[in-house]
This record gives structure tokens, sequence and C-alpha cells, in this order.
């Protein structure tokens, strides 16, 4: 996987992960433009774009949408079973997600993220262990720092 | 659990009104980013936006540099500066107080630092290198999880050049007792592979034992550095084939931990990525791909529930078997999924479905059979992704049959996305390369409005650098094409080209003189192949090229010699021939004279007329159907299918009484045209030719190939009904005159040239009714006639009488008192195209005529350097304008080039033409002379005299030749004597008019004359005689390379001096 964007329906970012080394200036861009692509697409069409010389595979959960590129051998039906258990971790962290979880929380969102994509690549399926692996260190920080 | 995700966020929008303070209180209320948070939505502009954030920012800059904050402070506001970058916003002055956090906080405020660095930073910051020494230490330290964190920010990004200060400490880790520490490991490792793979090049063989690692996690991360290694080199892990089989064969048979399952499918990731490995490893290799055939087929089998994840495992699962070496069990189950996917309802599986079939098809384009409509309909889906797959899997299996549809609907989609540049850019290259391919390919069978979308995808580009690009690139390679053998191409590629080099070879006039294309056009106007339609796209295109001197030049040579093709592709465009005004005051300016038609040239020497391009506002349309000139290049075809085809505009055809008799050229010939000019042809407008179409379409070629389609669904509609040959010509006239002229191969090969006139059955049955012929009337003409040439072949022409009602006025106009007196032959010269006119021919002799003598063929040969041209002619010879015509002919051996060119009654028809060197005719009779046996080849045969065509050499080249031949004859002849001329002189126009000889010189008494053979064995062979005057006989002396040339041609003199 290249990159990870979620964003709202109003086109504002709310998260982004980039596996491939970009300038801020690329990455700016191609937010934008893919952002504009997909707000612009109905919502009955293809879930995969091919997009430049990248193949964009997404999901619109409510008002966010979840959106990677992956490379052009890779299995877009995976893809977005990538994005469906990365929503279900969510979901599951936060116990009934919604955006506002993910707008105040995004350091968060991002611990998750990266419990189960390491560099790009499904690091951890099993739900089960990356929730703990999160917990693990999130109950670590709470004995540490006990408010 | 989708739907529970889904219904809770879509609650959200409420909730993100105003006031946030739902989400808002899971969090902290009064933390600083929740206000921010706060702030911004609460924002309406942009630019309000802009300034809190701004000022934010400021906040932010001076806490980071403030001594007293704490690194708990620093955690939260490093969260906000993360929210700035988020929004687009720098916050580059906190990049060096993550990396501080991360070395300096806590377990808690490190973690954040280390989120913080690898949103930050990039592989080739040189901040990374600060964060070294962190990493180094985190990765040493008893905590769990900064050893955790450690190997995620490492995986992330870390620079190159510092991976061996870590590696040890790494690769230590990959024994770790714990399992979330190796999988991480190995992801780090994987990720250093990636950047610096000489690094981990010695730690392969731990590689292997994380592949064997008891926890499933491990061993799936590691299969990350397997897909790479073996996708780089297959070669070397072949001997893990039956490790990766076994291992996908316990997944698929359900033998990992449940946790692993997702949605009841066991490890579909690690599924996945097997499939993958063994794709890479079976790729052209039989006995590896033999080890997974029963795995593949049980991943296929179990795969069968009905949701996304085993789609995405049967994906894969086919792509696998299409990659291995075929098993055709495996690739029949594939092929049934992929029928699955396609037909699905779901969009997602139905564009992939697609793409796999696009996969497919190039190994087996039948594939893609079973699932046309579905296609076809996928073509016209509302989502572009879909229609572009479509394309893309029609890509694939164009041939010559299908491309027409194919890139018709490639340029439908590319006028649809011209929005896209990269769309446009990419199909556009697409359809460029096809187009070459296809033109030349399917060429003349297409529909002439796809080159018309192409050429108006050329067109209507906006003018951008794609465009211009796109336009280069066609100039360019149209210009190479034509720069080769260009007599293959198609005559519609031909006219593309045209079209092209036209109206955009401005773009490469820097690069070449300007001349070039000029010429390479001018030459492709002078190759036969190149037919009527083309010469004047051909034409067409160099008008717009006249831009240089040496262009002009070109062009007026160019005109005058192809006047007469002006004339039927000017009123297609613009009948009042206004945008040629300002090349004809060039040309005149520079000297030029004004032009003149040979016909007019004729008329001129009498009573010197004003030019006046009237006629040719009514000359016949170009628009010949394309089936006319396509045809023709196979013989064998037309005599097995298809018959050419031409029609006519009837309105233009005004046919008038022409006698029989066939006179020389003279002045009352003249006095014919003269009156002719002046009629007043307007009157009769053709529909096609009216000037209905203004000048601003005229230079879109596009335009004049419209009613050819027009025409051709009028065809369809009109002829239906006739179906008794197996092709329908004609088009948009109902029939009211049939002819037909058919080569039938007759067995007999008999001497005789059938003219069968008989009446044809009419769709129209007044018409029919006032028929006077009689089916089955014959009229014979005698061998050794004018049509020798096509003796053996049966003719069969079929005239019903039926000349439709004249418009009274018309019929007025058409009727000069001294119709009558004129001669004929000499309309018909001035008809022959202006390609011919100059050469040498027969005398036009008249073939056969209906009864009523209403119309005549007749029929002429022409000396062309490389071939004998037949030409037929029909003329009417009624008072009667002939409204509507068809013709069909049909021919086995000739080439059959239609003319038109719809001056009044005369229609210089078609032309075959007999290419020297080519042989036509395999009539083995000898009825030859001489005393010869059987074996004396053919050219003895009474054939000779239309095998001969003049040989223009001069005295010096005579003499050489006739050195050099060795075959030589002598014999005396009697000579011709008539009135006024010499008796040399007399007998060698004999000579030169019964056998076509070319009198080289007559020096007092003493001629040279040569020709040479048209075909037979020795085709294209001259012969030289020498001619003396003796007493009263010619001393002939026969010299060629051939030895029964001479003696042939002997007594071939002989007989025609007898006859005379």
């Amino acid at each position: 996987m290249q990159f990870m964007l979620l964003f709202s329906r109003q086109g504002k970012l709310r998260l982004q992960k980039w596996y491939v080394p970009l300038s801020d200036k690329e990455r700016k861009k191609i937010s934008r433009d893919l952002v504009q692509t997909i707000l612009a697409r109905k919502p009955k069409m293809c879930s995969f774009l091919e997009w430049r010389d990248l193949k964009i595979v997404y999901k619109r959960y409510a008002s966010l949408y979840f959106c990677c590129a992956v490379e052009d051998q890779d299995n877009e039906l995976i893809t977005l079973e990538i994005i469906h258990r990365y929503v279900e971790l969510l979901d599951k962290y936060f116990g009934s997600v919604c955006e506002l979880d993910i707008i105040f929380n995004f350091e968060k969102a991002y611990f998750i993220l990266d419990e189960f994509l390491l560099g790009g690549e499904a690091q951890e399926t099993s739900k089960k262990n990356v929730l703990k692996a999160i917990e693990q260190a999130d109950l670590l920080q709470e004995c540490t720092f006990p408010v | 659990m989708s739907d529970v995700v889904e219904k809770t966020l879509s609650a959200l929008p409420s909730l993100l009104s105003l006031d946030s303070q739902a989400g808002a209180g899971k969090l902290s209320p009064s933390s600083k980013l929740g206000n921010l948070i706060k702030g911004i939505t609460e924002l309406t502009s942009k630019h309000e936006e802009e300034r809190l954030i701004k000022k934010e920012l400021e906040s932010i800059k001076e806490q980071v540099a403030s001594p007293n904050t704490t690194m708990r402070q620093m955690k939260e506001i490093m969260v906000r500066a993360i929210y700035c970058e988020m929004l687009g916003y720098q916050a580059s002055f906190s990049y060096i107080h993550a990396i501080k956090l991360a070395q300096q906080g806590s377990v808690l405020e490190k973690r954040v630092g280390y989120l913080a660095v690898s949103l930050f930073l990039n592989e080739t910051d040189e901040f990374l290198l600060l964060l070294v020494n962190t990493v180094l230490k985190d990765l040493q330290s008893t905590n769990l999880i900064e050893v955790c964190m450690a190997l995620t920010v490492v995986s992330q990004m870390f620079p190159k050049d510092m991976i061996p200060a870590i590696l040890p400490v790494v690769e230590e880790k990959l024994t770790h007792p714990k399992e979330i520490i190796r999988r991480k490991a190995v992801l780090a490792l994987y990720k250093f592979y990636l950047i610096a793979p000489n690094q981990v090049q010695h730690i392969h063989s731990k590689f292997r034992k994380a592949l064997c690692d008891k926890d499933p996690g491990v061993m799936t991360a590691s299969l990350h550095i397997y897909l790479q290694l073996i996708k780089e080199n297959p070669e070397s892990y072949k001997d893990l084939t039956g490790s990766m089989v076994t291992i996908l064969r316990q997944v698929v048979g359900g033998k990992l931990p449940l946790d692993f399952n997702y949605h009841s499918v066991p490890a579909p990731w690690l599924q996945i990525q097997l499939l993958r490995i063994l794709a890479y490893l079976g790729k052209e290799d039989q006995g590896t791909s033999e080890m997974m055939y029963d795995v593949l087929e049980e991943s296929l089998r179990r795969a069968e529930m009905n949701h996304n994840i085993t789609y995405a495992i049967l994906f894969e699962c086919v792509k696998t078997i299409y990659t291995v070496h075929p098993k055709s069990q495996l690739l029949e189950k594939a092929a049934e999924c992929i029928g699955n996917f396609v037909l699905s309802p779901k969009i997602n599986l139905k564009y992939l479905g697609l793409k796999a079939l696009t996969y497919v098809v190039q190994q087996d384009a039948n594939l893609a059979l079973p699932h046309q409509m579905t296609i076809i309909e996928c073509l016209d889906h509302s989502d572009v992704i879909i229609k572009r797959e479509t394309l893309e899997l029609l890509f694939r299996i164009t041939n010559a049959q299908n491309v027409t549809v194919i890139v018709e609907k490639m340029l439908e989609f590319l006028r649809l996305t011209c929005d896209d540049y990269s769309t446009i850019d990419l199909v556009g290259k697409v359809a460029e390369l096809t187009m070459n391919s296809v033109f030349s390919l399917g060429g003349d069978v297409m529909q002439p409005d796809i080159p018309n979308n192409f050429l108006r995808l050329l067109a209507e580009g906006v003018d951008n650098v794609e465009d211009r690009q796109l336009r280069l690139f066609a100039v360019d390679s149209y210009v190479s094409l034509l720069q080769g053998e260009t007599a293959k191409l198609p005559q519609r590629f031909l006219q593309v080209i045209s079209w092209v080099l036209g109206e955009y070879s401005y773009l490469r006039e820097e690069e070449s003189d300007p001349g070039s294309v000029m010429r390479l056009l001018a030459r492709l106007l002078d190759q036969r192949h190149t037919s009527t339609e083309t010469r004047s796209w051909v034409l067409g295109a160099m008008t717009k090229l006249c831009s240089s001197p040496v262009s002009v030049a070109l062009a007026r040579d160019v005109c005058e010699r192809y006047f007469w093709l002006w004339c039927s592709f000017i009123p297609q465009v613009d009948s009042s021939l206004s945008f040629l005004d300002g090349y004809v005051s060039e040309a005149l300016a520079a000297g030029a004279a004004p032009y003149k038609s040979p016909h007019q040239r004729q008329e001129d020497l009498v009573q010197e007329k004003a030019l006046s391009l009237e006629p040719y506002g009514l000359s016949l349309p170009v628009s010949l159907s394309s089936c006319s000139i396509t045809d023709r290049r196979s013989p064998t075809l037309l005599s097995m299918s298809s018959v050419s085809q031409c029609y006519f505009s009837s309105t233009t055809l005004k046919l008038e009484g022409v006698k029989r008799v066939w006179g020389k050229d003279g002045y009352l010939a003249q006095q014919q045209s003269a009156g002719e000019t002046p009629t007043p042809l307007v009157e009769l407008p053709s529909p096609l030719l009216s000037p209905q179409s203004p000048p601003s379409q005229t230079q879109k070629p596009s335009s004049g190939l419209e009613p050819d389609q027009e025409k051709r669904q009028l065809a369809s509609s009109l002829f239906v009904g006739l179906g008794s040959h197996n092709s329908v010509c004609l088009v948009r006239f109902p029939s009211t005159v049939w002819l037909f002229i058919k080569h039938c191969q007759s067995a007999n090969q008999s001497n005789v040239v059938k003219a069968l006139f008989k009446p044809l059955r009419t769709l129209d049955h007044t018409t029919s009714n006032g028929n006077p012929h009689v089916e089955g009337t014959e009229q014979r003409v005698e061998a050794g006639g004018p049509l020798s040439l096509i003796r053996g072949n049966g003719m069969v022409a079929v005239v019903p009488p039926t000349h439709t009602q004249t418009d009274p006025q018309t019929q007025q106009d058409l009727h000069p008192a001294p119709a009558l007196e004129r001669p004929r032959d000499l309309p018909l010269t001035s008809h022959l195209p202006a390609e011919l006119s100059g050469l040498a021919r027969s005398e036009f002799t008249p073939l056969c005529s209906d009864q009523d003598s209403s119309l005549a063929l007749s029929a002429c040969r022409v000396y062309k350097e490389d071939a004998l041209v037949l030409l037929v002619f029909i003329s009417n010879n009624n008072d009667s304008a002939l409204h509507q015509m068809a013709l069909q002919l049909t021919c086995k051996e000739l080439e059959v080039y239609i003319f038109q060119t719809g001056l009044n009654n005369k229609v210089p028809l078609f032309f075959s033409e007999i290419p020297v060197g080519r042989s036509r005719n395999q009539d083995r009779n000898t009825r030859g002379s001489s005393n010869r046996d059987l074996e004396k080849p053919r050219i003895f045969c009474e054939n000779f005299r239309n095998s001969c065509m003049p040989l223009t050499v001069s005295t010096g080249d005579y003499g050489k030749m006739w050195l050099s031949f060795s075959h030589d004859l002598k014999q005396n002849l009697q000579l011709v004597t008539t009135e006024h001329q010499e008796p040399l002189t007399a007998t060698l126009d004999a000579l030169k008019g019964k056998l076509h000889l070319h009198v080289v010189d007559i020096i007092g008494s003493e001629g040279i004359v040569a020709c040479r053979l048209l075909q037979g064995p020795g085709q294209g062979q001259p012969c030289l005689l020498h001619c003396r005057v003796h007493a009263d006989s010619l001393a002939v002396w026969l010299r060629s390379p051939v030895p029964e040339l001479p003696d042939s041609l002997l007594y071939h003199c002989q007989k025609a001096l007898t006859e005379t």
C-alpha cells in the first residue's frame, strides 16, 4: 500500500498515512486531487479507481471516506477488506465509532492503524491481537500517568 | 458488524453541528485540541481558518520554545501540531521537538513523539539521524511497549545509511519470546530489504526461520519478504513451493486459530499472499505448477461463501491459475469463476470480472465470447471506470473483424472524457496506435464514420500540449508511412492520412522542408491504386498546404493533371470554388495560365470562350460507395462474391442522341461541346450538390462522407427486395436502367463477345410495361473485333429501356438542333480521364447497344507505361435524360476501376488495367499462323495484337538495343500505297495503327520501329524493326531478345498489311 487517507464528505482530511516517501507538496497535491475525484463519484459506482498510475480503493462509511492507494498487482477486494477491518477495529476500540471520535482522537486512530498495518503491509490480521496490543500500550500509559 | 458501524456513523452529521460537545465529551472538552477543533468547526470561511491556525501555530511555537513546557504539555502540543499539519499548514518548527519528545518522554509521551515523527518526517529527512540513538536505546529497552514503538517507527522509515547501526539488534528480536516483537522485527527487516537489499542478504536463513515460526502472525509477516524475494528471483526459491502449498492447505483447511478468521474465512490475507507467491513460483514452470494444482482447486472449492472476502480469494486464485502452467480442468473452473464475477450485479465484482477477463483473453480470446452481451452493456455503463476497463478488454481482443466497433467505442469514450487529461492521453494513444494498425488492417471495410470520429478527435481537442503532441505524432507516423510502400494501405486510411497531413503538417514544418509532405501527397496521387475518392482527399490536403513556393509549383503541376478530379471534388465542398480563389489568384500571380480542362481547351480552339465552371458545378459527387473501390484489389474475390458498383447522381446525366458511327475529332464535335457548355444545367440540381452546405463546413471531410452513410442506409432499405445478386449496389435512385456487364468464364472460350440485352424485371411496373425489348435478344460482335482483349469472356448487358420521363424543360434545353449530326468520338475523347488522355490508345469501338440504340457501350484501349487499360464507356443516345442508372460489374480477371465524370451524356464508366508483367490470359489456344507446333508460346496466338504495346525509345537507344539483341529475322513485306503519303510512311502508319508499334524515326527510305509485349511469356520484352523500302516491297529486319517474338510480330505485320 502506498498511502491511506481518511476524509470527510466535505473534503476535510481526517487522517493521512504515507508509506512511500513523498514531499510535502506532492502529498498535498495528491490528497487534494484524489479527494475531489472521489467526492465527485456517485454512491453506486465502483469502489476502484485507476488514478494516474495508482489503483485507488475507497469506501464510504457514513460521512467518512476511507481511501487506499495500492500497486497494480494488488488485490482490490482484499484492500477493501483492509479498510473494513480497520473500521471494525476503530469501532471496537471506540465502541460505535463516529467521525468525531476520529477527529478528536486522531492520534489513537493512528496508533490502531500502525498496529494493523506496518510499512504499508497488513501486520496483524487478527482483530484480537491488534486490540490487545493497543490496550497494553494504553494501559501502560495510564499506569504511568494516573490522572 | 459493518451495519452497526455504518449506522453509527450515519448518525454523525447531526452531531457535527456547531456544538460538538458530544464527541468532544469523550475526550477532554476542555483540552486545547478540543478547543481548536471546535473553533475550526465553527468557522465559515477558509480565510478565517487560516487566521485561526496561524494564531494556533504561533502559540505552539512559543510553547515548544519555552523551557518551562513539560513533556506532558509537549505531548499535547504535538497532537495539535499534527492536526495543523493535517489541515495543510506547515509546522516544521515542531519537527525537532517531536524527536525530542520521542527521546526524552515517558512511554506515553514517547508514543506521541514517535507518531509525530512518522507523520512529519520523510525517509530522506536529515532529522531522522537524530532519532537513530533513541531508536537504538528503545530497541534494547526491557519495556515491551518501547521496543514495539521503536520497531514500528523503524518499519515505517529509517535512514538507509544507518541501517547497519541497528540491524544486529533488530535481528536479535527475531528470536524474541514475544510474537508481537518477532512480527515487528520481521516487518522491519522487510522494510530494510526494500530500501537496502544488500544489507540484509546475510540473514536469509533467519527469514526461513520466521517462515516456520509457530505464530501465524510472524509467519504471515515473513511472507511479505518472501513475496518480494520470489518476485525478483523465483528460481532461487522453487524449493519453498512445497512449504507454501502445505501452509495454504492448512490455512484453507481451517487449521489456524479462529482469531485469524475474518468473517468466517480463515486468514484471507494469508491465503492471498500465498496465492500470489505460488503464482510467481509456478509461472512458466510445469513441475512446480503441478505441485499446486490440488491446493488451488481446493481454494476455489472452499471459497464459495457469498462474501467479498471470498471473492477476493477467488479472484487471486483465478489470477494464479492463469499465471501458472495451465491445467485445462482448473482453467475451466477459473473461467466459470470469472463468469460469475462478470455477471455479478455488484459493480466491484463486475469490474474485477472485466479485469480478470482482460487478463485471460490474452491467452484465449474465446473466453470473452460467453460474455459478449455483458461486455456490451458495460460499454455503456454509467461508471467511467467500468467503461474504461471494458475498453481495455476490447483492446485486447481487437481483430480485423471487430475493430470497427471497438474503435468507435473508444472514440466515444474519448469524447466523453475530454476533460480528463490523463485519460485522453492514455486512451488517445491507444486509439492512435490502434487506428494505424486498424486502418491498415480493417481499412476499407469499416464504416466511414470511424475515420471521421478519429479525425474529429484530432480536430476538436483544445489547443493544448497533449493535443498538439497527438497531432504531431499522427503527422509524423503518417509521413513515415507514406515514405514507405503505400500500395497496401486501404483507401480510407489514405484519406485519413491526407486529411491529417493537410491539417497538421504545419506542426512539423520547422524540421522539414515544406515541399516534402506535398511531394509525398503528389506521389500518392500518381499511383494507380489510389482511388478517385482518395485522390480528392489528397487534393484537398494539397490545397491546404499551398503555403510555400515549392508547394505552389507542385500544386500547379498536379492541378493541371487532375483537373477532372478537382471537378468532382470541388462541388462536394464548395460549388462556388470560393475557397480556391486565394490559391488561384496566387497561382495566377505567380504566372500560371488560367486553367482549362482538356475538353475546354478544345472548345477554346474553336470559339474563344471564357472559362466557365458551371458544368462542373454539377458533376458527380465523389462519394463512390466505398465497396466499389475496396474490393477491386482482389480479383478472385470479385468473381466470387463481390460486384463492383457505381452509381450516378442521375440528374446530371443528360443523355443526348449519339450515333453509333464513330468519327474522328472534328469541327462538328467541337460545336457540340460548345453547344453543351451553356446548357443551364443548374436547373437540375442534384440533391447532393445543391449549395445548401455552407462553405464553413466544406473543409471538413467528415461532412463529405455523411451522405455516404445515408446512402448505405438508403441502399439497404431500397434494394432489399432485389436480392438477385450477392451485393447490392446502388443507391438513392430507384432503378430504371440496369446494366450488368458480366464476365462469364464460359467454357467454350468462344471468340464472340456476347452482348446480350434483355429487359430486367424492374421494380416499377409502369416502366417495365412499356418495355419494347424482347428477352433474349442477342447481338454478336465478330471475333477479331476491338474487344478481343476480353474475348473468351462473356459479356452481358441488361438494359431495361425505361428512360424516365424527362422534365420537358430540360428536354428542350438538351435538344439543340444539330445534335443528330454530331460525330461521337470526340465527346468520348474528352471524357477520357486526364491520366489517360495523353497516352496512345485505340479508337473508340462500339461494342453493343440495345435495340433502339438508346444506350450504347463502347470501348477503347489505352496503352499506359505499365499497363493496358480497357476503357468502357456507356453513353446514352437518347434525347431524354437518364435519371437513374445502376451498374453492376462482375469481373474475374480484370481490375476494375470506376470513373464517373458525369459530364452530360457520356459516361466514361470504368476501365480495367492489365499490368505488364502479369499473365492474365490462360488461353493456350494457338490459332497462330505459321507452322509451329503446339509448344509454341502463347504470344503467337491472336491475342498478340492486343499484347503489343508501343515502346518509346530514342534513336540512340534503339541503336544500342539493336546491337544487343540476338534473335533476328528478315522478310519482305508489301507496301501500302495511298494517294497522299509516302509508301513507307503509309505502311508504318498502318502498322502503328493496327499493332500499336512505335515509329522511332524515319530517315529517307528507312524507318525504325519499336514495340514490346504486354503479356505472355515474353512480357515486357522489346522487339525492334528496321524497315527499308526496296523496290516495291518493304524489307523488314526484326530483332528481339526473345526467339519467337520476331516471327510472331512479322506474321502480324503481314496480316495487318494484307487487311489494308
